[in-house]
């Protein structure tokens, strides 16, 4: 009885409208910055998502590190404030300001109320030109980020991570953590702070989305009061990086129960016609749910892994398909044995006919859940705007999925998967597990 | 939990007193129901939460509630193991579980007209679970491999376990939910499904739904789906082992070759949010919040982290939520070259010195705002609101004390929080940890 109401549902499923109220407008100030908006009255606050494109990718050269310490820096004082009058400045408007950075992106993830909406405003802008980067503050964050540096050494998903780059990036900035090393980060200056800011924040690297309680014509004041006295331009953007690891398997020895495996090959760009066929089949593969072929084979059937997945990356200078599964010391052998052979499967036979209608059902009905929230809603809207899809996407995303067939997914299995050039990266002390390096 | 975190972090900030509208039914087996409307997506959120967690467990069997929850995916009379997780995800929706001290949950989010097939499912397994030796015998792995990834391989999480053992002398909250290994490893289908039995009931359970839907709908779908289920009769209100007076302070070190950045962590035993007084918990939410809060503008912060450069980083913490007596913490990661001892010193001359000096009127004020506006935020996650409303039901509080503490928290005056501070550090109430690699402190000291 279950079986035959869920197939009557999904019948219904494929007309349901993603978010009537996700009604995006580009917003050009009238200093002519570019935002992305969507209207949401009924709460008092905005929620406001600034990207400046390159993020610790723009590194200078010998200056690794520079640009994450320079983002735990931008609240630090700005202005005629130090970095406590700062603190307590946003916090008598309880305004949220939070920073990432990352091998793509610096984010800038803003939230401020209605009522205390100029003041957040005019703090915000003071923080993106004219931090202060007083030698105090930089010793006291450098101090926290030459930990974490430590802390990640003996870490190992971190090893597993930091190897994986290292081995298919080299001297790329994918090649290394973004945070430094303990040497480069110990030796930068306050100039290469100041430095750093500069090839980062700039307005040709700035993508913007807003929602929240704002209109268009006040957003766009907003935008040229907040952005307008940012420079024009900041540093050239990144090479495209060549992939260099071969196929096989490198053992990191550490000492502790579980292996840590980080595996993958090369990818497929998020441009490409076949995209949206190695999205669907990645689903199948090894997606986010527990009805994975990865889950089903891994987990659910012999009990070697808490949790076992697959995705593809789409960085802006690399595309690789990549994987995770930690298993414990004796067992992970076993666990690398039955991917490679499911990564094998699929490249040799694509998926069923069933399995291609429930990741299209699955994917397409989950793609509406996406937009719940208004913070959630501005990191979308920056998200379409950094990969270049057009305004309307929203509405045409999931004809794209429905559009994939048998054909396209074994057209792109046997051209992307190939378990012979997986290069398995495991941390821990397997057993039976032999290095090819 | 099943894929994310098994223990969560209680909300520092408050629950919206009226934000979402909120509406509450009870069916006559006894279950709650509360409808959270929020009309911005079509989106549903449906959760079922028992009032049964770790801290229920029997003597010997740690473990069995969040191994349990596990099982509850492997099907039931109507269901075949996966089938649940399967049509959820057929339905485009997501689904898991977790498992706390207090209570275990399980959710689904999806578009709002599936409401009445997760309910149909979630009922079919309120009461109807069967289970084969195979499937639990392998799932028994999993939870391993989860105990491994989660505690095993980190040392940080191992000396969290060490602490809260010696934190409670008497209380379960000092058994981790995951389970300590050597009794996980050995559980079986019986300890399970004596569990299942007992305490997965209408009248143990309460049910949310949050999102696009109209409250009288929910009720007569509740009704249908939830209503034919039978209560488990003589089910009494939860009544652990408690707590003996503490007479001793504990004081451990834990070493591990793994540990990079070694740390100082105190805890001490504190009152919760009880129905009808949450004055006292109010107090230490806002005690927390001035003591660690922002590294740059707390207590601790400043003294440690700005004035003195004895802290890469300080916090304080406390988790209001909770059905017995739970924990109040401050912690010190020290600079390089301060020992452990000279860290743990600093952090309570910075006490001392705060209960001495009095609270800063700006910052007890700016915290006020943040409080404030933390009620607008919130609205914007109709899932955190949910969790929030589940965590605080299962954890003795009601719907009004929920309402309530939005007030009862601005109603907190500075004197109210110095004499909580001043009942709360009683060291003999209290665990100390020090984190460190073997060897280490022999070297800087």
């Amino acid at each position: 009885m279950m079986r035959i109401f869920a197939a009557a549902a999904v019948l219904v499923l494929a007309a349901l409208p993603v978010r009537a109220a996700v009604e995006i407008q580009e917003v050009i100030s009238p200093g002519g910055i570019k935002a992305w908006l969507v209207e949401e009255h009924s709460i008092p606050f905005v929620a406001l998502e600034l990207r400046f494109k390159g993020g610790a990718s723009l590194d200078a050269p010998g200056k690794r590190g520079a640009t994450n310490l320079m983002t735990g820096l931008i609240e630090e004082g700005a202005g005629d404030l130090d970095a406590r009058g700062f603190a307590e400045a946003v916090e008598a408007l309880a305004a949220r300001f939070d920073y990432d950075v990352y091998d793509d992106g610096l984010s800038i993830s803003a939230q401020f109320l209605t009522e205390t909406q100029d003041a957040s405003v005019a703090l915000l802008k003071s923080a993106l030109t004219e931090p202060r980067f007083d030698q105090d503050a930089i010793d006291r964050v450098r101090g926290q980020v030459l930990s974490a540096i430590r802390s990640d050494a003996t870490d190992p998903d971190e090893i597993a991570s930091q190897t994986f780059d290292r081995l298919f990036y080299g001297e790329h900035p994918y090649g290394s953590s973004y945070n430094g090393t303990v040497e480069s980060v110990t030796a930068l200056t306050r100039d290469d702070i100041v430095e750093a800011h500069a090839r980062v924040i700039s307005r040709d690297h700035l993508y913007v989305g807003a929602v929240g309680n704002i209109t268009a014509e006040e957003l766009g004041a907003l935008l040229d009061t907040l952005l307008g006295d940012l420079p024009a331009t900041g540093a050239a953007e990144p090479e495209e990086a060549e992939l260099l690891a071969p196929g096989g398997v490198t053992v990191v020895p550490f000492e502790t129960p579980q292996s840590v495996a980080v595996f993958g090959h090369a990818g497929i760009a998020r441009d490409d016609p076949d995209f949206f066929a190695a999205f669907v089949m990645n689903q199948v593969l090894g997606g986010g749910n527990f009805s994975s072929r990865l889950m089903e084979e891994v987990r659910e059937k012999r009990g070697l892994t808490y949790g076992v997945y697959s995705y593809l990356v789409d960085k802006d200078y690399a595309d690789l398909v990549v994987g995770r599964i930690a298993s414990a010391n004796n067992r992970i052998a076993e666990a690398i044995s039955v991917i490679r052979e499911e990564w094998a499967r699929v490249a040799a036979e694509g998926i069923s006919e069933q399995e291609l209608e429930d990741a299209k059902t699955y994917l397409t009905g989950a793609y509406p859940l996406r937009f719940d929230g208004n913070a959630r809603i501005a990191g979308i809207l920056v998200g379409m705007q950094t990969a270049d899809l057009p305004i309307d996407y929203i509405a045409t995303r999931n004809d794209r999925v429905n559009a994939v067939t048998m054909d396209d997914i074994k057209r792109v299995a046997a051209r992307l998967m190939d378990a012979e050039a997986l290069h398995f990266v495991v941390v821990g002390q397997p057993d039976g597990l032999e290095a090819t390096n | 939990m099943r894929r994310l975190a098994v223990c969560l972090f209680a909300c520092l900030v408050s629950l919206p007193g009226n934000a979402a509208e909120v509406s509450t039914f009870t069916l006559d087996n006894g279950l709650e129901i509360v409808v959270l409307e929020d009309r911005r997506a079509p989106v549903v959120v449906h959760m079922v939460w028992y009032k049964a967690g770790a801290a229920d467990e029997p003597p010997g069997k740690s473990g069995i509630a969040h191994y349990l929850e596990h099982l509850l995916f492997k099907g039931t009379d109507d269901l075949a193991p996966g089938e649940f997780s399967d049509t959820v995800a057929r339905n485009g929706g997501s689904d898991n579980a977790f498992t706390s001290w207090d209570y275990t949950g399980y959710f689904q989010r999806v578009a709002a007209d599936r409401l009445e097939l997760m309910m149909q499912m979630e009922a079919d397994r309120m009461r109807d679970l069967e289970l084969t030796g195979t499937d639990i015998l392998t799932e028994r792995d999993v939870i391993i491999e989860e105990r491994n990834q989660r505690v095993e391989n980190d040392p940080g999480a191992l000396f969290a376990e060490q602490r809260r053992a010696a934190l409670y002398l008497n209380h379960p909250y000092g058994i981790p939910i995951i389970g300590w290994r050597h009794e996980a490893e050995t559980l079986e289908l019986e300890d399970a499904l004596d569990f299942y039995r007992k305490f997965y009931a209408p009248n143990n359970a309460i049910l949310i739904v949050a999102g696009d839907v109209e409250p009288d709908e929910v009720y007569d779908l509740a009704k249908t789906h939830y209503g034919p289920l039978d209560p488990t009769p003589g089910l009494a209100e939860r009544v652990r082992p408690s707590e003996p007076p503490q007479l001793s302070e504990r004081r451990l070190i834990f070493e591990d070759p793994r540990v990079a950045q070694p740390y100082v962590i105190r805890s001490y035993l504190a009152p919760e949010r009880d129905s009808g007084a949450q004055e006292d918990a109010a107090a230490l939410v806002i005690l927390a919040e001035l003591l660690g809060g922002n590294g740059a503008t707390s207590v601790l912060g400043r003294k440690l982290q700005f004035e003195r450069q004895a802290a890469i980083y300080t916090s304080a913490f406390y988790q209001s939520i909770s059905y017995d007596d739970t924990s109040f913490g401050i912690y010190i990661v020290p600079v390089p070259g301060l020992s452990l001892e000279e860290a743990e010193a600093a952090l309570d001359r910075a006490v001392a010195e705060f209960l001495a000096e009095g609270i800063d009127p700006d910052q007890f004020e700016r915290i006020k705002m943040q409080l404030r506006a933390s009620q607008v935020y919130a609205e914007d996650s109709i899932q955190g609101l949910a969790r929030r409303y589940g965590a605080a039901l299962t954890s003795g509080l009601t719907v009004e004390d929920i309402a309530a503490w939005p007030d009862v928290l601005q109603a907190v005056t500075e004197e109210d929080v110095l004499a909580a501070a001043e009942r709360l550090f009683d060291r003999k109430r209290s665990v100390t940890g020090w984190l460190t690699k073997p060897g280490a402190q022999e070297v800087t000291q």
